[in-house]
């Protein structure tokens, strides 16, 4: 078993979840279906995934400012990420996180973790602790 | 370096002016701490994107925070809701969802905001200074405002922006840092055609090729030899933060923080300059097209960003007088409308088959019919970008001559002047 320590970018629930490494960059509105939790994106090589209960590996985010409502309205209907991680913060995104958090939503971690490690994540079972420790089984 | 908060801002945050303005300034401090920034500044005012209706929870929000007693403390303008309040347009939402979006708008204007709903607020009044700080939401808005006003704002996402308005600041990151509105790229442009250059389509692809080419950085335009209008400015940075992330652009000579290409540096060196080629041009136009080779269209779609009166009038010119064979959704808002009724243009156009959609558009919210396989023509490079996504129409890119004749004869015509 490996580990990694990664940064916290916003506090959460610990998740035991399979990584999802999305291999474009990817804009939630208009690219993940709030309804469904599926990438709805048809340019995006990952198009028609799930992404919910996934522990999310983002290369990057782009596009529209209304990211943060889609991924609200993610974790508010219970098809939220079991965790995100990401390259860089973006407070685009995260703002959705911080505001669950103000609504009292049960909420996953958003964690910072340098790209090139996303490769040995993909498809493995990942526990995140409450400190943002990934253990890779 | 940790966050430091004034006495005054540690007050609102512990609730000395109620609960909806301590969760406003909890969010614009979290995100502060999230991005690093040391402190936070006073703006002077927002653009609020957030009280568009994506589901429930967004509504739940905003009521939470007008129930919390929360109201904006700068002017605060509003972008496209869900709804047509004008009446001008209908949509197909099904009704949970009708109440819920019209609760939503509801709770922004109880929350003290203004009912602009328009995505272009610096044509409807609400242009603030050059160097002043805000806090701006919907892409093409933060785009225009820090290029062409030459007013700071970073990109603030749903909920950061309404929270910067109660709370009156905003985290002290990115483009409010001076040295970060630098252009670190050259996109040359001196090597392209002038009859493209000043041909109506020229800005839209340009912007869509920009966007791509530098994603988040900021870059100069060099190569215009006068200013191309402030509807051809819109045009590019709303097609360029749709196709990439740019939040400031700078064209030489013709943007306020670009008197001249060096001042654009800030007299270091680029990294990286584009030579655009009409090769580059040919295939940026290209891919704004999904369904190159129908032969009908179903619709035309225009204003994206709204519509400005001058637009207006060009497309009444284009029409003259004539009957549209589909329908031409013309996206726009109150301000333009106020002028299109005062004049009796909005009635001339509706005659010859133009919808008007005010208050909101036509890839945000169900207006275009549900049809198989459907077509839709635009010279907009944001709606090219987003409508086989939002709508399920296949797009053809053209422009606005262009859109017009196919919208007379019901099939893409190009070539119009």
């Amino acid at each position: 078993m490996t580990q990694l320590q990664t940064e916290i970018l916003v506090k959460g629930q610990p998740a035991k979840a399979e990584a999802l490494v999305l291999t474009a960059p990817i804009s939630f509105w208009g690219g993940v279906n709030p309804k469904t939790g599926l990438i709805a994106d048809v340019r995006h090589p990952q198009h028609g995934v799930a992404i919910t209960g996934k522990v999310l590996c983002l290369p990057g985010t782009i596009g529209s400012s209304s990211a943060a409502a889609v991924l609200l309205e993610l974790v508010y209907a219970g098809l939220a990420p079991a965790a995100i991680i990401l390259h860089e913060p973006d407070a685009i995104l995260l703002l959705g996180l911080i505001v669950a958090q103000e609504m009292d939503h049960g909420t996953p971690m958003a964690l910072k973790l340098d790209r090139e490690a996303f490769g040995c994540l993909s498809h493995k079972i990942l526990q995140i602790d409450a400190g943002g420790m990934i253990s890779i089984r | 370096m940790p966050l430091e908060l004034t006495p005054e801002q540690q007050a609102i945050a512990s609730g000395a002016r109620g609960e909806g303005a301590a969760m406003a300034m909890r969010i614009v401090a979290a995100t502060a701490r999230l991005m690093g920034a040391p402190s936070l500044i006073p703006i002077a005012s927002a653009h609020i994107d957030g009280a568009l209706y994506h589901g429930d929870s967004g509504t739940l929000f905003a009521e939470k925070l007008a129930e919390g007693g929360a109201k904006v403390a700068v002017r605060a303008t509003l972008n496209v809701g869900s709804l047509d309040l004008t009446g001008c347009s209908k949509n197909r939402l099904e009704p949970h969802e009708r109440g819920m979006a019209r609760r939503m708008m509801d709770a922004y204007r109880t929350l003290g905001c203004e009912p602009t709903w328009t995505c272009a607020p610096y044509q409807a009044g609400h242009r603030p200074a050059l160097g002043s700080d805000v806090a701006w939401g919907e892409s093409n808005a933060v785009v225009f405002c820090n290029s062409v006003l030459g007013a700071r704002t970073n990109r603030y996402g749903d909920f950061l922006d309404i929270a910067c308005a109660i709370s009156g600041c905003a985290p002290y990151y990115g483009f409010h840092q001076p040295e970060n509105r630098r252009a670190k790229i050259i996109f040359d442009v001196s090597g392209l055609e002038v009859s493209f250059l000043d041909s109506e389509v020229a800005w839209p692809i340009l912007g869509s090729l920009f966007g791509r080419e530098v994603g988040d950085s900021v870059g100069v335009v060099a190569g215009i030899d006068h200013h191309p209008g402030e509807d051809a400015l819109k045009a590019f940075g709303a097609a360029s933060a749709s196709a990439g992330a740019v939040g400031l652009f700078h064209v030489a000579g013709v943007t306020p923080e670009a008197p001249d290409l060096a001042t654009a540096l800030h007299h270091q060196t680029p990294e990286a300059v584009i030579k655009v080629t009409g090769d580059m041009i040919k295939e940026s136009r290209h891919r704004l097209s999904t369904v190159a080779d129908a032969q009908t269209i179903n619709a035309v779609a225009i204003g994206s960003p709204h519509l400005s009166s001058t637009e207006f009038d060009r497309l009444e010119a284009l029409i003259a007088g004539r009957r549209l064979s589909v329908p031409l959704y013309a996206c726009t808002g109150r301000h333009a409308l106020a002028t299109l009724e005062s004049s009796g243009k909005r009635q001339t156009l509706e005659k010859s088959g133009v919808i008007i959609v005010a208050d909101t558009c036509v890839v945000v919210t169900p207006i275009l019919p549900a049809i198989d396989n459907a077509v839709l023509m635009t010279n907009s490079g944001k709606f090219a970008h987003y409508a086989p996504g939002n709508t399920g129409y296949g797009v053809i890119y053209g422009s606005m001559a262009e859109c017009v004749e196919s919208a007379v004869t019901g099939r893409p015509m190009f070539g119009a002047a």
